[in-house]
Order: C-alpha cells, then structure tokens, then sequence
C-alpha cells in the first residue's frame, strides 16, 4: 500500500517537472506554479482554488489549533478567533506565539508548540491559511487546491 | 404473548440482582443495595448493569404531558455539561467540565449548596484536552463521593462535608494525559480509565482502594502481557486463547508505547461474574497509514475480574482502525433471550455503527447489525472471525495518505459517541440516541512529540445522504439486531436516555428540549426548552414520595465544539454548515440543572 502510494506521489512530481521545464506555462502570465509564498503574500489564490501549501496549512491548523481556536479560525470560548487577530498580527508575531507560546489573557494558556514539528514544519502553511481566512478569500470549508508544485521539486 | 415474556424475564433479572446482594461478602456490598433503591441515582448510569431503567412511575406515559419545572440550579460554567447528577437520600451531587466544581444540594431546600469543592488545575491541561473540558460525573462509595478531574487527579470528598478524604494522581498532563471519564466504585475499590487518544497516550484501565486512594492494579490497553494483564492461554477472543503479548505483536515497532486505546467511557459490573466491562478507544495516530497491524487492544470490548485486573475475555470490534470509530461506548448488561436462548447479555451500541449483542460471561459474538442504514464503511461483520468486512472505497488505509477519501458513514464522531442508551424491562427494547452524519477523512504524515497532538487527518462532517437530519432517536430489539422505532432529529442526539416502568423515555436535544416519548411507540408525549444545549444524561429519583426527572443542560462537546461551527458541506458549501449554524439561533453556552415534577 505504501509502496504504490510512494510511487505515485513521484509519478505526479515528474509530470509537475516536465510541466515546468518544457515551458508548457510559456505564456507570459504568471500562475500557482510561479507562486512564490512570502510574509506579504503568503498564499496564492486563483478561480476558487488555493496554492497546495495553503491547503496543507488548513489540513496541519485542524490537527493541531482547532481544538482551541474552533474550526476554521472561528474561536471557542478558550482560545481567539485567528480569522479576526491576523487581521492585525504579523507574521512575525504569529510564529512567536507558536513558538513561545502566550500567558495572561483571562484564564487562556497558548501552550509552545516549539517541539511540535508537525506544527513548526508547515507554519508558513498554517499563517498562509489563516490569513486566506482572515482575508475573506476562502470559506469555512475544506478550500480547492491547485497540485502540490514547488514542495515536490524542492522534496526530489 | 411476548411482552408477557419479557416482563417474566425483567423479574428474574431483578430476583437474581437482590440474590447476588444478599450473597456478597465484600467490604461494601452497601452499593449492590443501594444500585437497586428506585428512589436515589447513586450510580452516572443508574445501576452497575448501566440500563439507566428505573422502577418509579409516579410520572407516566398519561401524565408525562403534565410536567413542569420544579427547580432549576446554575453551575456557573460554560462550556460542555455531559454526565447528571447522583441523588443519594436528601442529597443532590452535580459536577461541572472543567474547572469541574461538585456541588452538594439540599433536596428538602429547593437545592441550597450544602458544600461546594472546587480543585485548582493547571489551566495548561485545557489545550490537551482533545473535543471540550467536559466531566461525565462522580462516583459513590463507603461515604465518599469520588471526582475525577481533568488533570488525572483522582478525590475522594467527604459525601457529608466535602472535605477531601485522599486524592492521587492517575496520568500525567503534560504526556496528554488527561480525563474526563466518571468512575466506577465496585467493592473496596474505585476504577477510572484515562483521555488522551489523540495524544498518543497508551490507555490504562486502573483500580485504587476505595479506602486510601493507593493503587491496586493497573491494566494496560497494549503492550507485554504484564502490562495488559492478559492471560496468553486463560483470556480468550471469540473463544480462542489470545497468546503470548498480543498487545504488542500486531504493532510495528515500539508504536504500541503511544498507541492510544484510551479508556475515557463508561464501566459496568457484574456482581455474580464478578467482571466489569469497558471498552478501548482509537489507536493513535488518525493516519491508519503511519501504523500497519491491527493494533490490539485499541477499539477492545474488555471483561476483567475486578480483583486482580486479569482480562477473561477480550473483543477487537474495529482492527486497524482507520475512522476514528472508538470502543468506548457503554457496555449493558441484560439477561434476555438472544436466537432462543437464555443469555447472560452484553449489548453495545458501537462507534463503528454495529450494535453488538455478546454472552457476557463468554465473550461469544452472538449479534452484530448495524442500527443505521447509512453505515457504509463495512458490508458486514463476520460472526466467526468477528471482523467487518471494509468496503475499500471507505478505507483510508487502502486510499490512502493526502487522499480525501468521501461519503463515509458513520463519520469519525460514530453512529453513537458516550451519550449511553437505555434498556427497559418491559418493552426489553434498548433506546439509544444516535448521530446521522457522515465525513470526508483525509490522513497524513505526522510526527509524535509528547505532550501535543497526535492527530494526522482533517475532517469535514455532514448529514448522511438523503436527508438534513443529523441524529435520530432509536428503540433497538438486540436479539433481531433491527430498529424498531426511529424518531428524526435535527441535530444529532447527544444525550444519555432514561428508561422507566412508566413506559417513558426521556432524552435531551442540542436545541435544549427535554423529550419524553412513549417506550413502545416512540410518540412524543412531552417537550420543555432548557436554557441550553442538552448533553447531559436524564436521571429520576423520588424524594418525599414524589417522583423527579433532572438533567444537565449546558451546549458544548464535541457535538458543540466541533460541530455547532464546524460542519461542512463539500458540495454545496452551505447545506450542513447552514444546518448547524442554525444551532446558534436555539441555544447558547451555559451549565443549568433542571429538575421535573408533576404538578400537585
């Protein structure tokens, strides 16, 4: 099962390479496949469909912050809703309290999650999705996605 | 004719209870007794057999419609209520989810706190506590009312004082450990499991000596043979001896040290076979992927002696889980005939969507059927192997990691979660409330570190195919394995049912009905909107001669949590998401008792 998965994952990497070396995307338009992710701008966002490291944020945030800040970033009574404090937290200050974690608000803990790699691996990933959010670009639903581009050729 | 039957049979069982009290020599056969005194609650599920059946029928199926508010008390808390009250003579005991304050009230007072306890936590175990801070309730025994609290730590309070007799720590928060099971006192000892599925604990079943607090045995759900106190030749699976550490040898690796198997539901007893029995939840991690085998003994139906731990028999209802589908549900306890024969029965309404029907003191398999049409992950279980047989299309294992596998049914929150079913004697129908929601289930690669989350899959959850109703309330005949009744829901019913000899039942809703049904026919008789949500259990009591119905409102679980916001319609985008934001518009967070009367 693992192994035909595995070969699966490289068959798709080697068409998204052959995708971009042979120039198929020639037109000068750039499009996910150029999409470089930034504080700035961190996720790309084209015909209802988000870049695969947004999506992968949505997939890591509801495993591991979901729990606290309710699903898709809307809050509980223990945690704030992250759709509204990205509106005003940068990037900066977002992966300092993943890392480092918060104390003081009410009776709210924002634990570290500096030993969690499952969380620090992808949290340009988890920012990118929530601030998708934040910025009203996607839905409470699972978004659409573009293939999985730059990860794969950065993995091979 | 057959209900005639079933009225003799409710007597022998009852005759055969008082025959076990009457035998007992142990230390505190105070609670035998007490288990079958209509007129208190001293048990979360109302009797070791966990039928929540009671004798009182002051209030009937003709005057149901009558009844009204007698009382009504605030806990002070947000956040999920699950669990009820004990009612122990002229006292009340309630508990809260986290900080899990007791409170003692005064039935001759309207409910005046006669003593309230509140422990100090660590706020720091609320992140690592997986679907809500909720409690399911105290304990009784020799005097003592027994908390546990969502940092492990086991209380024993003074019943008459609220002072703390002994407190002892079960698990460890920072490893993910935490709970919010209620326990079970059985003769000179107190036994309570432990959360933490998604955290990659390794789930442990523990008994401590009533008196002191100090640990008596503890039995793992994985690992060697001495942890799990499982007898390689004497404990048995479907008849057959289980071998030398079966609790390792269908792990890869040392992942059965952080294989989940949490024991976080309910316990029951019995007092002739002296076994109790409970049931493991989910392996960890959600990605079936990351851990090949069939992970014994997670998602495990356990008969242990009470004594000295060691299992007499064990039951994998779902190997190799790979829905989230945990055992945990309560295991109920009947003597009625199954395919024509007289049975020691144990009737368990699973996760996975099978209502099992087992002999208790075998461990044999006697039925499995699913008790709703919409289970789709497996065609079947096979009755000499005990598996079900999984339709690939539904197995994330065979599609896959990164692949969002669709249109599973039962979603991960199961056909049924804790909120326990009841048995009524009279109708020997079980009552049981039920989710109708399906999911998308898409695993991935995680690493574990102690003490966060354990998870690898994102969900999405909607209502099953061909319908906008996310539960329904079921009466179940476990001998035919078919649904006799079945009443639509809204919203998924996340409340414990009470059964009683005048042929009611009553359940809570999420919107904050309180619902009173006619046992044979399921007809709605009664309906009264509580302040909020209702997953709390219903209980009854009589006091000074008249009888009461009291339950816990207060929205949240994982019913609340998870999905009050959170459903999603993968299609639509709307249907489901619309459905359950509507929940908002019913009902808002907040713990209140109220209790029921009929009027003078």
């Amino acid at each position: 099962m693992q192994h035909s998965k595995f070969s699966k994952s490289i068959i798709l990497a080697s068409i998204a390479l052959t995708y971009s070396i042979s120039g198929y995307s020639a037109a000068s338009k750039a499009d996910y496949r150029d999409f470089v992710p930034s504080p700035e701008q961190p996720y790309y966002f084209q015909d209802g469909k988000v870049d695969f490291g947004t999506y992968n944020g949505f997939r890591r945030y509801h495993a591991d912050c979901h729990v606290c800040h309710g699903p898709a970033g809307m809050g509980s009574s223990y945690a704030p809703a992250l759709l509204e404090s990205l509106k005003v937290m940068s990037y900066g200050d977002f992966v300092n309290a993943v890392v480092t974690g918060r104390e003081g608000m009410d009776n709210m803990i924002m634990p570290s999650f500096a030993q969690n790699v499952d969380v620090i691996k992808y949290i340009a990933d988890i920012y990118a999705y929530l601030k998708a959010r934040a910025d009203g670009v996607i839905g409470p639903t699972r978004p659409d996605k573009f293939p999985k581009v730059k990860k794969l050729i950065a993995d091979n | 004719m057959v209900k005639a039957k079933r009225k003799v049979l409710a007597i022998c069982f009852t005759a055969s209870a008082m025959l076990s009290a009457a035998g007992a020599v142990s230390a505190n056969s105070e609670l035998l007794k007490m288990q079958m005194n209509a007129n208190d609650w001293v048990m979360p599920n109302g009797n070791y057999a966990s039928t929540r059946y009671s004798e009182l029928d002051q209030i009937n199926a003709k005057n149901v419609k009558d009844l009204k508010v007698a009382w009504t008390f605030s806990t002070g808390v947000l956040r999920g209520h699950e669990g009820g009250p004990l009612v122990i003579g002229d006292t009340m005991y309630i508990h809260s989810p986290f900080p899990n304050k007791v409170f003692a009230l005064d039935l001759n007072d309207d409910g005046r706190i006669i003593w309230k306890y509140e422990p100090r936590q660590d706020t720091s175990v609320i992140p690592v506590m997986c679907c809500d801070t909720v409690n399911r309730g105290l304990a009784y025994g020799d005097g003592k009312i027994i908390l546990s609290q969502a940092d492990t730590t086991l209380v024993a309070l003074d019943a008459k004082t609220g002072k703390k007799v002994w407190s002892v720590k079960n698990g460890d928060p920072s490893k993910g450990e935490t709970s919010t099971a209620a326990p079970m006192v059985v003769k000179d000892k107190v036994f309570i499991g432990i959360s933490g599925g998604e955290f990659g604990v390794r789930g442990s079943m523990t008994a401590y000596n009533l008196k002191d607090g100090k640990l008596a045995w503890r039995a793992y759900s994985m690992g060697p043979d001495s942890d799990t106190l499982l007898d390689p030749k004497k404990t048995t699976h479907l008849g057959k001896p289980v071998g030398k550490d079966s609790g390792i040898s269908t792990w890869k690796g040392d992942q059965w040290k952080i294989g989940g198997g949490a024991t976080w539901g309910w316990y029951s007893y019995d007092p002739d076979l002296n076994l109790m029995y409970y049931g493991s939840g989910n392996p960890s991690t959600w990605n079936p992927v990351q851990r090949p085998g069939d992970n014994r003994w997670s998602m495990t139906v356990f008969a242990r002696d009470v004594d000295t731990g060691i299992a007499k028999w064990v039951y994998q209802m779902t190997p190799h889980d790979e829905w989230d589908y945990d055992g945990i549900n309560e295991m109920i306890l009947v003597d009625q005939k199954i395919n024509g024969k007289m049975r020691k029965a144990l009737v368990h309404f699973d996760r996975n969507g099978f209502g099992y029907t087992m002999d208790r003191a075998s461990g044999e398999l006697l039925v499995a059927e699913k008790y709703d049409p919409a289970v789709n992950w497996a065609t079947h279980v096979d009755m000499k192997t005990g598996r079900p047989q999984v339709v690939d299309k539904y197995s994330t294992q065979h599609n896959g990691e990164d692949f969002n596998t669709t249109g599973i049914c039962p979603a991960a929150l199961g056909t049924k979660d804790q909120q326990p079913a009841s048995y009524s004697p009279r109708t020997g129908l079980f009552y049981v409330p039920t989710n109708h929601v399906c999911m998308d289930y898409e695993p991935f690669q995680v690493s574990y570190t102690a003490g966060q989350p354990y998870v690898g899959a994102t969900l999405s959850m909607y209502p099953a195919p061909g319908g906008n109703n996310l539960g329904n309330f079921i009466a179940w005949d476990a001998d035919k394995g078919k649904i006799v009744w079945s009443n639509p829901e809204p919203f998924s019913v996340w409340s414990g049912a009470l059964s009683t000899a005048g042929d009611v039942v009553f359940y809570g809703t999420l919107e904050g009905y309180l619902k009173a049904v006619d046992a044979k026919s399921g007809k709605e008789l009664f309906k009264f909107k509580t302040p909020s949500g209702i997953i709390g259990n219903v209980n009854t009591y009589m006091h000074n001669g008249k009888q009461y119905i009291a339950v816990l409102s207060g929205l949240g679980g994982w019913a609340g949590i998870g999905m009050a916001a959170g459903l999603t319609d993968p299609t639509a985008g709307l249907g489901a998401v619309g459905a359950y934001a509507s929940l908002s518009n019913y009902t808002q967070l907040g713990g209140t008792l109220t209790v029921f009367e009929l009027p003078n």
